[in-house]
């Protein structure tokens, strides 16, 4: 008979990423047997407690599912409400949520790039360390983080759970003055993102391609953020209210989060699918910028995803520039809307990648059943490929602090937002040996 | 360095990381703390040490598994001072609102095998569990109230408790009502004061994302909006909101909630 040696390992680990999980290994003779990024929500049930409520009040509901990015949670609800509703708010709300959004990835990107994924680049373990060292970089990276808050807040009041969107459009309108002032402050910071993206793609960053399906939204004309078509790198496209034909979700033992596949199959949303799929979607000033670097896109190196967010940041200023720049105070700053019953559909470009929403609602309003993807669960089947392949390469012999480096560090590259798990992370790696 | 710098540590539970972003939106301020205090556990922000003995622990999020119930009481026993950060860590949060529904038919409405899920059927406040020694309203808080509250703890100074109400600050700020202006029915005469008047400085009506005020009078609010035409139901949502478990909304909410629906 084989005795079986197990050889538990209980380490923290997963620092820097938004949420808290548990990377398990299980490692029999030297080869990865098993791998489970485990990511305990405590389960805050929103879909469920959106049952009954009244479809005014679901973007201040859904914005509490993320503190990072509130803003896509309410901007694909209001799409889903909308497009049931047969709404049309006019071209002055889809210019500001546009704005709005830019604001949420400027924010989130830039916190991101700078406390979560740049210590590692420079051997540092948080923004803190990384300030003695690089302290105009840190500087640079809390300006732009800053800014993105400033955007949202002009729309929203204040940066996390802003109060300014409803469906239909917006509770108030800001004034010029502001519109303004804004605009100044971005242009003047607009040469310290391109910087930014020039100082990203010099760091050190690993060379590993990998094969992976990306998607997307993908507009006519624009780099997508609130509308367009899904695509993927293997041929999809679709209309958004068609993913449930395509995209599965399953739930794996090891998570409370729910695994969505396509087709079957892990894929990867997110910075550097959407650049990836939309490189020809990108303002000409920022193509040029891309063009001039030595990391090319579309690229298979998930290492690459911290350029790829520079950049979004570059977009996103130059976005915000240019509508604040025709900025003009509008009549009113909403549609009235009425209730249809149905089922509504909506996408949105959230940081981290799609998020798609439905949400069935009776002739009176109120929601009767919803459904929210979010990203995280998305590439939750991705991360644990790639993890797999990465640690394989890298050894399991290396010990424990190694593979938790290397694990951390895979992870970041997702940018994963666990942002209703709890229970702090750990690794474990179990052994197996032949005794 | 200073090996004298006081610790503080931040620990998440059920919570959608808002509140502690109030802490990595400090800018410059962020650094500065840094400084003056040492950070032992930050997930997000990178340090993790989770059982470290610690001047100060924030807590974000509410309790909702056995798991954290026994985590709370662990961080309890290793801080001086406990300080609660947020709606879900004060009142049990938006998530709270599964303690008026069958939370276990809704982990089988949603997961396949709810079988794995370790929950339990009640989001409830860190101070269901543990002694907390201040509490910082809001969903989510913003740096200013973090701030004042590490320097009132370290210095042993009183914290400042906000007494008053988001009517108030409406006054302040010269907001036009919106009850009065467009009759919506805002939360502001029974919510603590804290956030400037966001909402009515939005033209709408406020949520009480700040919770309860001293003395509500949320019955009274809660007729005066039925006054405005609201059905009881609708009246009930409002007080059944981000802060729904705080007893003296709980009870205006769910008194009106046995009646017929509008
Ligand atoms: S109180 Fe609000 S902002 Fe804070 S963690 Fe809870 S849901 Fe997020
Ligand atoms: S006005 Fe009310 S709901 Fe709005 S931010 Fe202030 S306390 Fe929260």
């Amino acid at each position: 008979m084989t005795e079986k040696r197990e050889i538990p390992i209980h380490v923290p680990v997963l620092a820097r990423v938004e949420g808290e999980g548990t990377l398990e290994l299980r490692v029999r003779d030297g080869t990865i047997e098993e791998l489970r990024l485990r990511i305990f929500e405590p389960p805050r049930m929103f879909e469920k407690l959106l049952e009954g409520r009244d479809y005014a009040e679901v973007p201040d509901m859904v914005a509490r599912i993320c503190g990072i990015c509130p803003v896509a949670y309410q901007m694909s609800a209001v799409h889903a409400i909308e497009s049931l509703f047969g709404a049309q708010p006019g071209p002055w709300v889809r210019d500001m949520r546009r704005l709005f959004y830019c604001g949420e990835w400027i924010q989130s990107h830039s916190l991101h790039i700078h406390m979560l994924a740049a210590p590692d680049f420079l051997g540092s373990a948080s923004i803190v360390e990384m300030a003695r060292g690089h302290a105009a970089e840190v500087r640079r990276g809390l300006k732009l983080q800053a800014l993105g808050n400033d955007i949202i807040r002009l729309l929203g009041a204040r940066s996390v759970h802003p109060v300014g969107a409803r469906v239909g459009g917006f509770h108030r309108a800001p004034a010029r003055a502001q519109a303004d002032a804004l605009r100044e402050k971005l242009a003047a910071a607009l040469p310290e993102a391109e910087a930014l993206v020039r100082w990203t793609a010099a760091l050190d960053l690993p060379a590993d391609e990998q094969d992976f399906t990306a998607v997307s939204l993908r507009h006519p004309r624009e780099y997508p953020m609130n509308e367009g078509r899904l695509v993927s790198s293997r041929g999809l496209d679709i209309a958004v209210s068609e993913f449930e034909s395509r995209f599965v979700e399953h739930q794996e033992a090891h998570s409370t989060a729910l695994h969505s596949l396509l087709d079957g199959q892990p894929y990867l949303v997110g910075p550097l699918a959407r650049l990836n799929l939309n490189f020809d979607r990108l303002p000409s000033p920022v193509r040029t910028l891309a063009d001039s670097l030595d990391v090319k896109f579309p690229s298979r190196n998930m290492y690459h995803s911290i350029v790829a967010r520079a950049l979004e940041i570059v977009v996103a200023m130059r976005e915000a520039i240019r509508i604040l720049e025709a900025y003009e105070e509008p009549v009113s700053a909403y549609v009235g809307v009425s209730p249809r019953a149905g089922a509504g559909y909506g996408c949105t470009e959230a940081p981290r990648g799609i998020l798609w929403q439905r949400y069935d609602i009776d002739a009176t309003g109120k929601i009767a059943a919803a459904r929210i993807v979010p990203p995280t669960s998305q590439n939750q089947a991705r991360m644990e490929a790639d993890l797999r392949s990465s640690l394989q390469s890298l050894g399991t012999q290396q010990g424990e602090a190694a593979l938790r480096r290397r694990g951390e560090r895979v992870i970041r590259n997702y940018d994963p937002c666990i942002s209703c798990a709890t229970h702090f992370l750990d690794l474990r790696v179990r052994e197996l040996k032949h005794g | 360095m200073n090996n004298a710098r006081p610790r503080i540590a931040v620990h998440k539970f059920a919570s959608c990381d808002g509140c502690q972003l109030a802490f990595l939106n400090l800018g410059e301020d962020l650094l500065a703390l840094a400084q003056a205090v040492e950070i032992v556990h930050f997930a997000e922000a990178g340090p993790v040490d989770p059982d470290a003995a610690v001047d100060i622990a924030f807590i974000e999020g509410s309790i909702s598994t056995p798991e954290d119930a026994e985590r709370v009481r662990r961080v309890r026993a290793n801080s001086r001072y406990l300080v609660t950060v947020g709606a879900c860590a004060t009142s049990g949060g938006l998530q709270a609102l599964r303690n008026f529904a069958d939370a276990r038919e809704w982990l089988a409405a949603i997961y396949a095998k709810p079988e794995y899920i370790q929950s339990l059927a009640t989001s409830t406040p860190i101070s269901s569990h543990v002694k907390v020694d201040l509490e910082l309203w809001g969903c989510p808080v913003s740096g200013r109230q973090l701030l004042a509250a590490t320097r009132s703890l370290l210095f042993a100074v009183p914290p400042w408790y906000e007494k008053d109400k988001v009517c108030l600050e409406c006054k302040r700020h010269q907001n036009v009502c919106v009850m009065v202006a467009k009759g919506a029915p805002c939360l502001g005469p029974v919510t603590r004061a804290g956030c400037g008047a966001l909402c009515p400085a939005f033209r709408r009506d406020c949520y009480a994302c700040y919770g309860p005020a001293e003395n509500p009078n949320a019955e009274s609010l809660a007729r005066r909006f039925e006054g405005l035409g609201l059905m009881p139901e609708a009246v009930a949502r409002r007080f059944l909101f981000i802060n729904g478990a705080a007893p003296a909304f709980a009870e205006a909410g769910l008194k009106r909630r046995g009646k017929p629906h509008d």
